[in-house]
């Protein structure tokens, strides 16, 4: 039984897929209309930080995801009016971001399965 | 079994064989910020004040932190014993006496001095320059790394700046200022030299990048090479023909001088000069960017600049902050 399945996030390819993600999926937030003004006052390179937690967190990597610091850290937004519709746009670019990325659709699910299970956390629900 | 001592604000910790740094000042209990421990967050950032730290704990940094030896205390499993620090360091400071003052503009004074001790800095980099009474303020290096002793500096005279206008006003040639060591991470390094650079300051924001151009050049940068330095009007823009006359001399380098108010003269464009330098390259793949001066502007383009295509990893940048104190 020495042989273990690999994890989600060593399917992905670890922490150099994790960068790549990074790199398109921030982007394609940055350029949406729908959702940048919740980006507009921030430093980008640690809000890219930030992302890149969020994506390892979601790839199924090392993380110390706790709902309650989602919670805290998404309060000012959800008080600017950040709702469903905002968090179904940034799935939309996880997606599509992994789609552009090659990955298999079994694994998209799998990742987006993760990064759904956060929404009533970052909605404040 | 070998264990490392590191040395931490004079307190030893005890290392031991297997452990990271990380692990090992939290089981002493010592109050040090992280949270991942896995090399991904970087909160838990620290600098080898002695050698370089092992390679493997400097996954993820930024090429400049890792030149001035920053490594991360989660990833780091130290070969031999270490002293460290957890931001930047006390200040030390050099004596320095005042060569020359000659007006740049009406507002500008370029300030060359003369170093006691050489310098070791990086083309771009600030130092705090400080009065006898202790009164201190940052200012960048606005020449390249050749002159290790002298330095120049941009200094704007800001409306009850009390820094700025005692060095416009009082202090002399002759006098003595003291000098901290060089500070900051916007800086260029000799490692990429094919690589097209964008350089955008406003005001005063040109004296770092003056002083990273020079080094570039000396150091046979071939990658182009464009400059674009912005005021509201013409009269806060300055060394206008000695940037055209370096355009004429090197192939690679570009100037462009720009306006946001009022017209502008033949050979200077007219718009804030981060527009006009996003609307001339609208594709920045690949590129190296350097930003300096107002906060507003080098914020704005930082993101302007990785959405036209720049990696976060290739920009660099210096906000000039106003000390609140300059206004009490």
């Amino acid at each position: 039984m020495s042989e273990a399945k690999p994890t989600l996030y060593e399917q992905l390819g670890g922490e150099a897929a994790v960068n790549a993600a990074v790199d398109i999926f921030y982007r394609k937030v940055l350029s949406d209309f729908r959702i940048n003004r919740f980006f507009d006052n921030s430093d980008i390179e640690k809000q890219a930080a930030k992302q890149k937690a969020f994506l390892t967190m979601a790839f199924g990597g090392p993380n110390n995801y706790t709902g309650t610091d989602m919670r805290t850290a998404h309060a000012r937004f959800v008080k600017m009016g950040l709702n469903d519709s905002h968090f179904d746009a940034v799935m939309e670019h996880l997606s599509g971001t992994l789609r552009e990325l090659k990955v298999p659709e079994e694994l998209v699910g799998q990742v987006a399965a993760i990064a759904e299970s956060t929404r009533a956390d970052v909605l404040g629900k | 079994m070998t264990s490392r001592h590191i040395t931490l604000d004079e307190q030893v910790t005890v290392c031991h064989e297997g452990e990271t740094v990380l692990d090992a000042m939290l089981r002493e209990g010592r109050d040090v910020p992280y949270s991942c421990r896995q090399g991904v967050c970087q909160s838990c950032m620290m600098r080898s004040l002695e050698g370089m730290p092992p390679e493997d704990s400097q996954k993820g940094l930024k090429n400049v932190l890792c030149k001035q030896n920053y490594f991360l205390a989660c990833l780091c499993f130290p070969s031999k014993d270490m002293v460290v620090a957890l931001s930047h360091q006390a200040d030390f400071f050099t004596e320095a006496t005042v060569v020359s003052k000659v007006l740049l503009n009406q507002e500008t004074l370029l300030l060359t001095i003369q170093c006691k001790d050489a310098l070791d800095y990086y083309a771009g980099q600030f130092v705090n320059l400080k009065r006898s009474d202790g009164l201190m303020r940052s200012y960048s290096i606005a020449n390249s790394k050749v002159h290790t002793h002298k330095l120049t500096f941009h200094i704007r005279r800001l409306a009850g700046g009390r820094f700025s206008e005692w060095v416009h006003q009082e202090l002399n040639v002759g006098d003595i200022i003291s000098v901290s060591d060089p500070q900051g991470l916007c800086f260029y390094l000799p490692d990429n030299q094919g690589q097209n650079m964008l350089l955008i300051g406003t005001g005063s924001g040109l004296a770092p990048l003056a002083g990273i151009i020079e080094e570039a050049l000396e150091q046979g940068h071939t990658g182009k090479i464009h400059l674009y330095h912005g005021s509201r009007e013409m009269d806060g823009l300055y060394w206008i023909d000695e940037m055209q006359a370096l355009q004429q001399h090197y192939d690679n380098f570009h100037y462009t001088p720009c306006v946001s108010r009022g017209d502008a003269p033949e050979g200077v464009a007219t718009g804030r000069a981060n527009d006009v330098a996003m609307a001339a390259l609208p594709d920045l793949k690949g590129w190296r960017v350097f930003l300096c001066g107002h906060p507003d502007m080098v914020n704005q383009t930082k993101t302007q600049a990785y959405l036209n295509g720049a990696s976060l990893k290739d920009i660099y940048s210096d906000a000039f902050h106003v000390a609140s104190s300059s206004l009490e």
